[in-house]
């Protein structure tokens, strides 16, 4: 298996560049997969459990082939003894026969005459025999005759044997080009007065390819065992995950706005009660919210309800007044003042009226954007014409700074020229007279409007209160026109309406500057205003320059100073 | 075209409104503004009131029992082209362009200010004199102005007289880009600026007339941010 993965990761490394991007690819699947993760880990671990099994299975297999052939050679090695000890025996360790008796000896060993014992084809399986003649007894030179292939006894095993052991060691021999592991056995042979060794060498051929054939069988196996693991490990998966990935797609189409939709749950089991718990979450959610659409609903024809209801009898007083107040001159002189407070209470009322219902709207969300592309220019220009004649009225100077160029932009022109219209009569209300400034400028992606006035200014803190539904800076205060206390309010989700900001700020005794800024078009998203809010737009005017601006942000809800 | 107007001192006025305070108080209003009235409570009865007093004006009230304004004033359409004042208690910009597509010639939020009712009353009697053989095209149409006539090829199209009017300005001065602020005080009269939702309902409806595709107008041009225009004769 290791030269397996050897290979794997060879593949993975054709080049640096597209190694890390197979890296990358394969991160992010990692990342994105619980099936790919799982069954990786599953196959990583089973891999290292596979190949430490296979490696334990394969060292026990080749321990007990040795110990085996070891037990049938040295089996062998005490019969090839008594073989030898037997013929060599009588022999003359003098003799110069002795080399002819040695070389009769070895050939017995390796072909037994057929009624002998089993010599060479024995259980150790062929050998090769090797008799050396270690020289005589004390005082009598060996003749250093040897049979056999010597030279390929280890050295160890010949120093052993000559000490007279009886051992045995595993040795690698060469035979033409190949090598051969062999086990060579080695003893002393005692013949007549000499001292022999005879070495047996078993090649251990069968054995090695036996081993190979194991190997390559716990290869396979190992190999066939991942795949079905991987295979199991990702069926198993699968069963999981297939659920998961649908819950999943299901919540993001509920997410999407599609309230009915709901996972199947089949059976008891944890999927099943994920399900379960996840169609009671849902079916929560839409109930919550069907009630806010039906709230919704109920407001929407609540306004409408009671703006007919109130609207129609407000007619008929309307016009009655309207008749009295035309032909006052035919009523009583004590009358005339009556006639004048009805009417002109009536518009207030009217006033009122119409900003509660349209607060109400707004309130309930149902107010809709009727937008298109207009020059702002125009609109605030028209703005500044509606309350002209109550400038006049209180001999404020009214000062337009329009560009020159027109500011195109996708608005409502009716709800912008009404936000415009309320920042006026405000800063008329409280200009104390001196002149109010009207400012458009425009920059690509918004258009922002300025009403700045020279008058009693904000107390601070009250940047935020101002947008409060009819709270009044000064209670004591006279009110030039009128205003019902929610005009900023409604200014306020006017602008909200358009994805735009109203802001205001304010110095005492330095007066105030309300900032409407607008996207250009419906699908901008406001950034940052075109003008400066605060004392900069006007310099030396402000006693601190350093006057931090209102935060770039909408302020929270909340009218009311007109 | 304030040199050529001309009031109706008697014109006679249709008032639909199922709330009889209401009503007789509009019907006392305009009485004493020099109107002669007549007064019906019921959408269904509008139309056969209509074909026997043969009214100058009709001031309908958007929310009736049995029959609403808004079908009573389709009704009315297709058979006349009597101008047509709503009265309505919803301000909402659908209630508002429901009710002018309908076929209103404009309208005005409950409670109306009695002076404001009648000065839009009197604008909408008012008719645009023109020299006896005044002829004007615009875009492929030819517009015969004393006889109130527009006609493609030949083939006469039939236009309320509002529709009249607001094509009739657009071709008298065709290089001109009409704001809707303009079309409004010379169309309709207004004095001061007041809902263009008016003039964009109303091109709408003219365009849907005279137009071969209205997707694609060719006679009546908007020039975008500012207004309309007419389209180049041919």
């Amino acid at each position: 298996m290791r030269p397996l993965a050897g290979r794997a990761t060879d593949g993975l490394r054709p080049s640096a560049g597209v190694a890390s991007e197979l890296a990358a690819i394969f991160g992010a699947v990692w990342r994105r997969s619980l099936k790919v993760r799982v069954v990786s880990s599953t196959v990583v671990l089973s891999s290292t459990v596979v190949l430490v099994l296979g490696m334990v299975l394969q060292a026990q297999l080749a321990q007990r082939l040795i110990d085996s052939k070891t037990q049938a050679a040295l089996a062998q090695a005490e019969n090839s003894r008594g073989l030898v000890e037997s013929e060599l025996g009588a022999v003359d360790p003098t003799s110069a026969s002795l080399a002819g008796r040695l070389t009769t000896t070895v050939d017995r060993l390796t072909n037994p005459d057929p009624t002998g014992t089993p010599a060479a084809t024995t259980n150790a399986g062929a050998y090769e025999p090797v008799l050396v003649d270690g020289g005589g007894p004390p005082g009598v030179a060996g003749t250093g005759q040897e049979i056999g292939p010597l030279e390929d006894v280890p050295s160890v095993l010949r120093s052993a044997v000559e000490r007279g052991a009886f051992a045995y060691k595993i040795t690698t021999v060469r035979r033409g080009s190949t090598s051969v592991i062999t086990l060579a056995v080695g003893m002393p042979v005692a013949s007549a007065g000499r001292t022999m060794q005879l070495y047996l060498l078993f090649p251990l051929t069968a054995e090695q390819r036996t081993l190979t054939l194991v190997q390559s069988t716990l290869v396979l196996g190992g190999v066939v065992l991942l795949v079905l693991i991987a295979g199991i490990a990702s069926l198993v998966t699968r069963q999981v995950v297939v659920p998961v990935r649908q819950a999943a797609e299901v919540a993001e189409r509920f997410a999407h706005g599609h309230l009915d939709e709901r996972i199947p749950v089949v059976g008891e089991d944890d999927m099943a009660r994920l399900g379960t718990s996840f169609n009671e979450m849902a079916a929560s959610i839409q109930r919550q919210i069907r009630q806010l659409e039906e709230f919704g609903e109920l407001q929407r024809g609540f306004t409408s309800d009671v703006s007919h209801e109130l609207r129609t009898p407000l007619t008929t007083v309307r016009m009655a007044a309207d008749l009295l107040y035309d032909s006052r001159d035919k009523l009583h002189p004590a009358l005339h003042r009556p006639a004048e407070l009805l009417v002109s209470e009536l518009d207030r009322f009217e006033a009122l009226l119409a900003d509660l219902l349209e607060i109400s709207r707004l309130d309930a969300g149902v107010a809709e954007l009727s937008a298109e592309t207009v020059d702002v220019r125009v609109t605030a220009a028209h703005a500044a014409a509606s309350v002209s004649a109550v400038a006049n009225r209180a001999g404020t100077p009214l000062e337009l700074a329009l560009p020159a160029a027109e500011v195109l932009a996708e608005i409502d022109p009716r709800r912008v020229e009404r936000i415009v219209r309320n920042l006026l009569t405000n800063a008329l209300d409280h200009g104390e007279g001196r002149p109010v400034q009207l400012t458009v400028a425009a920059d690509s992606e918004a258009v922002a409007v300025l009403v700045r006035d020279h008058g009693i200014g904000l107390q601070p803190g009250q940047q935020d209160l101002v947008f409060t539904r009819f709270w009044r800076g000064d209670p004591s205060r006279d009110r030039r026109t009128g205003g019902t206390g929610l005009g900023l309010s409604i200014s306020l989700e006017d602008a909200r309406l358009h994805g735009g900001w109203l802001q205001a700020w304010g110095e005492p005794g330095w007066g105030s500057a309300f900032r409407l800024t607008l996207p250009r078009s419906r699908d901008t998203v406001l950034t940052g205003s075109p003008l400066p809010l605060g004392p900069d737009n006007a310099p030396g005017d402000s006693p601190r320059q350093d006057t931090p601006p209102a935060p770039d942000t909408a302020v929270p809800a909340g009218p009311g100073r007109q | 075209m304030g040199s050529a107007t001309m009031v109706c001192m008697a014109a006679r006025v249709l008032v639909v409104e199922d709330d009889p305070a209401s009503a007789e108080m509009l019907a006392i209003a305009l009485r004493q503004a020099g109107f002669e009235t007549a007064v019906v409570g019921e959408g269904t009865k509008a139309l056969p009131a209509l074909r026997e007093l043969k009214p100058d004006l009709v001031v309908l009230d958007l929310m009736l029992p049995g029959m609403s304004g808004i079908d009573v004033c389709k009704a009315i359409r297709a058979e006349s082209g009597v101008p047509i004042v709503m009265l309505t208690a919803k301000s909402d910009t659908v209630d508002v362009v429901l009710g002018l597509e309908s076929g209103a010639d404009d309208y005005m939020v409950k409670p109306p200010k009695t002076q404001e009712l009648v000065a839009r009353l009197r604008a909408r009697l008012r008719r645009i004199e023109a020299d006896p053989a005044e002829r004007l095209t615009i875009g492929d149409l030819a517009i015969d102005v004393p006889g109130h006539q527009v006609s493609r090829d030949g083939t006469p199209i039939s236009l309320t007289p509002l529709e009249f009017d607001l094509l009739l300005a657009l071709a008298r001065k065709p290089r001109q880009v009409f704001t809707r602020e303009v079309l409004l005080e010379q169309v309709w009269g207004y004095q001061h600026a007041a809902d263009t939702r008016l003039v964009n309902v109303h091109v709408q409806r003219l365009r849907s007339k005279v137009e071969r595709d209205p997707e694609h107008p060719e006679v009546v041009l908007t020039v975008r941010g500012v207004g309309y225009k007419a389209g180049t004769s041919r």
